[in-house]
């Protein structure tokens, strides 16, 4: 019944199987399996409205699905409280960024720290990780988040998430309202933090981006995966290349 | 809580929309006319109008440790907790117990359960015993204020998370009601007196221990009495919303709930942590209540409530510096009113405040502007 893909035979770090959320009577995931394995960059593509965002909100807890079941690290999350879900290492930056606006940029990666000990050296070293990958927050560091720029606030958004030393990290739309200059930054940070060793989820709608970073990629229609597969092929792929890539 | 004003490149020049400058003008015109009012007062009767004015603002504090109550749990879930006068008044009656009573009382709706605590004092008992009457009578009606605070979260609003707005309102509606009764059915529906511990010795003024002059009692022992113990709960509230973990907690939900989720923070908890708050501070106003002012009764919280109230909105809702500022301008509002106007019109000059706050001001003094209008 599941359509387990393969994973680049690393171990399997998020798995979901056939899972079904809602909004009220709204049905937005008609049965979603996809996994990522450790080390893995995964993309998860497609149309406005097709439910990424969803997928990776029933991830993270805040939207918890009615059926199938999501497990973490071969622990089943699906009805766990998100901050449970968070103390278990999976990171999001969400959609929209949804920093914390009356607090300083300083005051938004601690919050990106908070279940962890902020005495320990490990806090200081992200926190000056964060700052090498964004110096912009750097110097903006004592200013309210409220006041940034959408882009700026893009990166306080990647940063927090990075602050809790994630085991998995969720990016929804990271390159959202960023100069093309900054787009391409972006992406090579998506890579780095993978490189250092954090494997990604990636929603994005620069495709053609989103599947050059990634290892494996899934393309979604409204609430059910339509494609899936290895991101090389996903990117030559005919269907993908009409519909995503805005060829003909 | 001031906003840094980022450069924008594109300068965009609008006039300012009739309503606007109408705002400017109507405002000015008020604040023009209380001015010349108290300033003429203060002129007039300049002994009187120092006196008038600590006894508004030893009420103002009052006022600001009730009104801290509706503003957190506002800030946090956006309801206007109607309940949470009627928290104060239950912490004013068991001040009342401990005093005149030497027992900590637990009312159920129909017996009381006294827990001897041989607390009983009066004017004339010993600073010892004085003492130990305050410490116990803070210590168990912010423990009793917190609890019940606490517990009507958990059957009353919590189970209603999520629904629509109107729900936890009326469901705050009824607890008011509900706390009344219990408020009623423990101690009667007269006014009650309480023991007097804090003697009206008067530190500044005429016949003053510690500066005699003039020919009014400007500043008491019993102004002192609230200073000292609202002083220290305001800087440990500040302390806790800035530097504590649940403060945090606090700021990062009441800013974006789904955000503080993410970080990792029990939501849940934290909403239930801010009412306990709400419900201690209430707890440490009642206890300051009974010794300023000597005499409660169970509706105390409807009319106290409605000025904290007013004085969370005037300051701007959500704000806690905002709270403790309305509080002590309604408080000296309502100072001056009784002092130099007429006592019987003070609630209806408070709530044309409120009511003009509401037109022209709806984000309050300190209220924050955001893009979404608030
Ligand atoms: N809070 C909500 N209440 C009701 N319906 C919602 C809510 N959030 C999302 N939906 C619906 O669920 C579906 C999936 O939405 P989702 O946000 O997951 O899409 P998405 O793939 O992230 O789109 P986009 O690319 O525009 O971000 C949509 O049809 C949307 O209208
Ligand atoms: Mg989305």
């Amino acid at each position: 019944m599941s359509e387990q893909a393969a994973t680049g035979g690393s171990n399997l770090l998020l798995e979901l199987d056939d899972i079904h959320t809602y909004y009220g009577s709204i049905h937005a995931l008609k049965g979603i399996s996809l996994n990522v394995g450790e080390g893995e960059i995964v993309t998860l593509i497609g149309a406005n409205g097709a439910g990424k965002s969803t997928t990776l909100r029933s991830v993270n807890g805040l939207n918890h699905p009615r059926r199938g079941t999501i497990r973490f690290r071969g622990e089943d999350i699906t009805t766990k409280p998100a901050h449970e879900i968070v103390k278990m290492g999976v990171s999001q930056s969400p959609e929209g960024r949804h920093v914390f606006p009356r607090m300083s940029v300083h005051e938004n990666l601690e919050m990106g720290a908070y279940h962890r000990d902020k005495r320990k050296p490990e806090y200081k070293e992200d926190l000056e990780r964060v700052f090498t990958l964004f110096p912009r927050l750097k110097e903006r560091e004592s200013q309210k988040a409220g006041t940034l720029s959408g882009g700026e606030q893009q990166m306080l958004a990647m940063g927090r998430a990075l602050m809790a030393r994630p085991s998995l990290l969720l990016l929804d739309e990271p390159s959202m309202g960023l100069a093309p200059i900054f787009v391409e930054r972006i992406f090579e940070i998506v890579v780095e933090i993978n490189r250092q060793g954090t494997p990604v989820l990636l929603v994005e709608q620069n495709a053609l981006m989103a599947l050059d970073v990634a290892t494996r990629g899934y393309v979604m229609e409204t609430g059910h995966i339509a494609l899936e597969g290895p991101a090389g092929e996903l990117k030559t792929n005919e269907q993908v290349r009409k519909t995503y890539l805005g060829e003909d | 809580m001031t906003e840094t004003s980022v450069p924008s490149p594109v300068v965009v020049h609008r006039r300012p929309a009739v309503s606007d400058r109408l705002r400017w003008i109507f405002g000015a015109l008020i604040l023009l006319g209380l001015g010349y009012w108290l300033i003429s007062a203060a002129v007039d009767e300049p002994e009187r109008f120092a006196q008038v004015t600590v006894i508004g603002l030893s009420n103002g504090m009052i006022y600001a440790l009730v009104a801290l109550g509706y503003t957190l749990v506002y800030g946090i879930i956006e309801l206007i907790n109607f309940a949470h006068g009627d928290i104060f008044m239950l912490g004013t009656l068991q001040t009342q117990s401990i005093f005149a009573d030497g027992s900590l009382q637990i009312p159920l709706l129909f017996f009381v359960i006294s827990v001897p605590l041989g607390t009983a004092a009066t004017v004339s008992s010993s600073g010892l015993e004085k003492t130990y009457a305050i410490a116990m009578a803070l210590t168990v009606s912010v423990v009793f204020c917190l609890a019940i605070n606490a517990a009507i979260e958990r059957i009353g609003y919590k189970p209603l998370r999520g629904q629509p707005r109107l729900a936890p309102l009326i469901t705050a509606i009824g607890f008011s009601f509900i706390l009344q009764g219990i408020g009623l059915s423990w101690k009667g529906e007269g006014r009650i007196a309480i023991p007097q511990l804090i003697p009206d010795t008067v530190l500044i003024g005429e016949g003053g221990t510690l500066l005699d002059f003039g020919s009014f009692p400007y500043y008491t022992v019993r102004d002192l009495m609230v200073l000292l113990i609202t002083a220290p709960v305001l800087i440990a509230l500040t302390l806790l919303i800035q530097r504590s973990k649940p403060g945090k907690a606090m700021r990062a939900t009441a800013q974006d709930r789904d955000a503080a989720a993410m970080m990792g923070i029990s939501v849940d908890r934290t909403i239930s942590f801010t009412f306990a708050l709400g419900g201690a501070i209430a707890g440490a106003g009642g206890v300051v209540y009974a010794l300023y002012v000597g005499t409660t009764y169970f509706q105390l919280g409807f009319r106290l409530g409605l000025i904290a109230f007013t004085s969370a909105v005037l300051g701007g809702i959500g704000n806690l510096s905002g709270a403790v500022l309305g509080g002590v301008l309604i408080g000296l509002v309502a100072a001056y009113n009784d002092g130099f106007g007429d006592a019987r019109w003070t609630y209806t000059v408070i709530f044309t405040i409120l009511i003009l706050i509401l037109v022209f001001r709806p984000s309050g003094l300190l209220g924050e502007r955001t893009p979404e209008g608030q």
